[in-house]
């Protein structure tokens, strides 16, 4: 069950920890579209240094990031044999019925792994060092430009939040039925496939009943406690944007610069 | 501590017996019970239940009979219901350890009644009754499966006075059909007016076993662990300061009475 959590934070302390958790937002989203801008050999070993100097300055152990690989592991697999084996070309190395093996495919194929560590690596970064509330947050605080054509910003926000606070207490929750219909004889992971799915009928249900409360619940005990959407709202977490801040947009721009200059070096 | 769940704990509890097992929040008593039916099993050391063995490296496998055995109510075990009538929610737990259709409808038709609701509750939906009814219902789901012992973790918990009492003559009255009852709970008066024997646990660890008038008797392993007296032993405790003296301690109202009546009349 461990393994479900959303966004694994690890508490730590470092100048990555420190950053507007809006900028890290949208610098990850910013270097993943960069990285598709890289082309050549020269630029995808810049982008490696830049996401490796990252992680050292978040002074995350890099093994973390490696871990953050494995679940995706067929899927790089799979979309890195594809490239290799399904790219045409006029020079192969090996040829086999509709598989060739070539120069360029091999290439391609490389550039595709780089894409998906670096794509990996980053939003692993921002996962490890950023708590999900600062990442709700951060999307309340950029969404905020369309409360303009009457988009429920605040809500979406508080939905995002609750959501979050939510999954510790489903899991626990979905312990407790499970171990409830356990004693009552159910044995999950038995018999064919169609049992098995039926026996999740059985807590399920209850799972959806005690959502249902605990949600019931909480409206009641927000608005016993004076909640009201809206204008006026003050936060408890104040995002702050401070100098390092700016300094960090610099870097990028200089990071992008860079890029732009290697790529264009064939 | 390092990261045990339970530690060091060596007892046998005897079948046909009522045990109590009291102790602060997190000490470990529901870890405990779980490890009767093998809900959790030990890292190390065994568990025998009959002539069933549970060890660290009992299979998950083939652990149905065992749960036949030890039936379990949980705290709240209103939240297991999940069928769409009550009938059918008794029967769950009787269907899944082999009893037949008919067999099963007999013990939900026979468990209703046990647990104080009549038959007419058989056709609903045990989500249109109230609190105190779906509890009565989750029961009686526990207890159509005849099981050999009962564990009972704060059954009782939120429900209205007359409504515990029911509850708790209920698995009194299953004891005395035979039936080995363990309840976890943090009620000194239920403790004291129905167990056989009483358990404490503190810190993981089991720290006192005896009869409730031993327990109730030791002020040191009282305080250490936080552990009230019941009612009665309180109040007889106020009247001994105003003179009065006791054979022993007095547990329960009944007790409590005899002894004060004889004192009244002697005067």
């Amino acid at each position: 069950m461990d393994k479900l959590i959303i966004g694994r934070y690890l508490p730590g302390d470092s100048l990555i920890y420190r950053l507007d958790p809006r900028l890290k937002f949208l610098i990850t989203f910013y270097f993943i579209g960069i990285v598709f801008l890289a082309n050549n050999v020269a630029s995808y070993a810049f982008l490696l240094v830049f996401v490796l100097f990252a992680v050292y300055v978040s002074k995350v152990n890099l093994l973390f990031f490696i871990k953050g690989l494995r679940p995706m592991f067929w899927l790089i697999l799979f979309t890195v044999a594809l490239q290799a084996f399904f790219t045409p070309s006029n020079d192969p190395i090996w040829h086999w019925a509709f598989l060739t093996l070539s120069k360029d495919g091999l290439v391609i194929a490389a550039y595709i792994f780089m894409r998906f560590v670096l794509i990996i690596f980053i939003s692993t970064l921002l996962t490890l060092t950023t708590t999900p509330i600062e990442i709700s947050d951060s999307i309340e605080s950029i969404l905020k430009p369309l409360k303009v054509v009457k988009f429920p910003v605040t809500q979406v926000a508080l939905m995002l939040s609750i959501a979050l606070r939510f999954v510790p207490l489903l899991i626990d929750e979905t312990t407790k039925i499970m171990d409830a219909q356990r004693a009552r004889g159910v044995d999950f992971g038995e018999g064919g496939l169609i049992k098995r799915i039926k026996a999740f009928v059985p807590i399920l249900i209850p799972l959806f009943v005690s959502s249902f409360s605990i949600a019931y619940d909480l409206a009641i005990a927000m608005e016993s406690r004076g909640y009201k959407d809206g204008e006026g709202r003050s936060k408890y977490r104040v995002l702050n944007w401070s100098k390092r801040d700016n300094w960090t947009i610099v870097f990028m721009v200089l990071v992008t610069a860079i890029l732009l200059l290697l790529r264009s070096y064939r | 501590m390092s990261g045990l769940g339970l530690a060091d704990v060596s007892c046998t509890i005897e079948s046909g017996q009522f045990t109590a097992i009291v102790g602060k929040t997190g000490s470990g008593k529901s870890t405990m019970v779980k490890h009767i039916n093998a809900l959790l099993k030990p890292t190390s050391g065994t568990i025998t239940v009959g002539d069933h063995q549970i060890t660290p490296e009992t299979d998950n496998k083939n652990l149905k009979p065992l749960r036949k055995k030890v039936g379990m109510v949980f705290q709240f075990p209103e939240s297991q219901l999940f069928e769409d009538t009550v009938e059918k929610d008794i029967m769950f737990g009787p269907k899944n350890f082999g009893f037949t259709e008919a067999e099963a409808k007999a013990a939900a038709e026979k468990m209703i009644e046990v647990v104080g609701l009549g038959p007419e509750y058989l056709k609903k939906s045990p989500f249109d009754l109230s609190g105190g009814q779906m509890r009565r219902v989750a029961i009686a789901g526990v207890l159509a499966s005849d099981p050999e012992t009962i564990i009972l973790d704060e059954p009782t918990a939120g429900l209205d006075p007359v409504g515990r009492k029911e509850i708790m003559d209920l698995f009194k009255a299953q004891q005395q059909k035979g039936k080995t009852i363990i309840l976890i709970t943090h009620n000194m008066d239920d403790v004291a007016n129905y167990a056989d024997k009483l358990m404490v646990m503190h810190d993981s660890r089991l720290v006192g076993l005896g009869t409730p008038q031993e327990i109730f008797n030791d002020h040191e392993l009282l305080e250490k662990n936080y552990i009230s007296l019941p009612q009665s032993a309180i109040f007889a405790e106020k009247l001994a300061d105003k003179g009065f003296t006791f054979s022993k301690l007095p547990i329960t109202i009944s007790e409590l009475t005899a002894e004060i009546k004889e004192q009244i009349h002697g005067d």
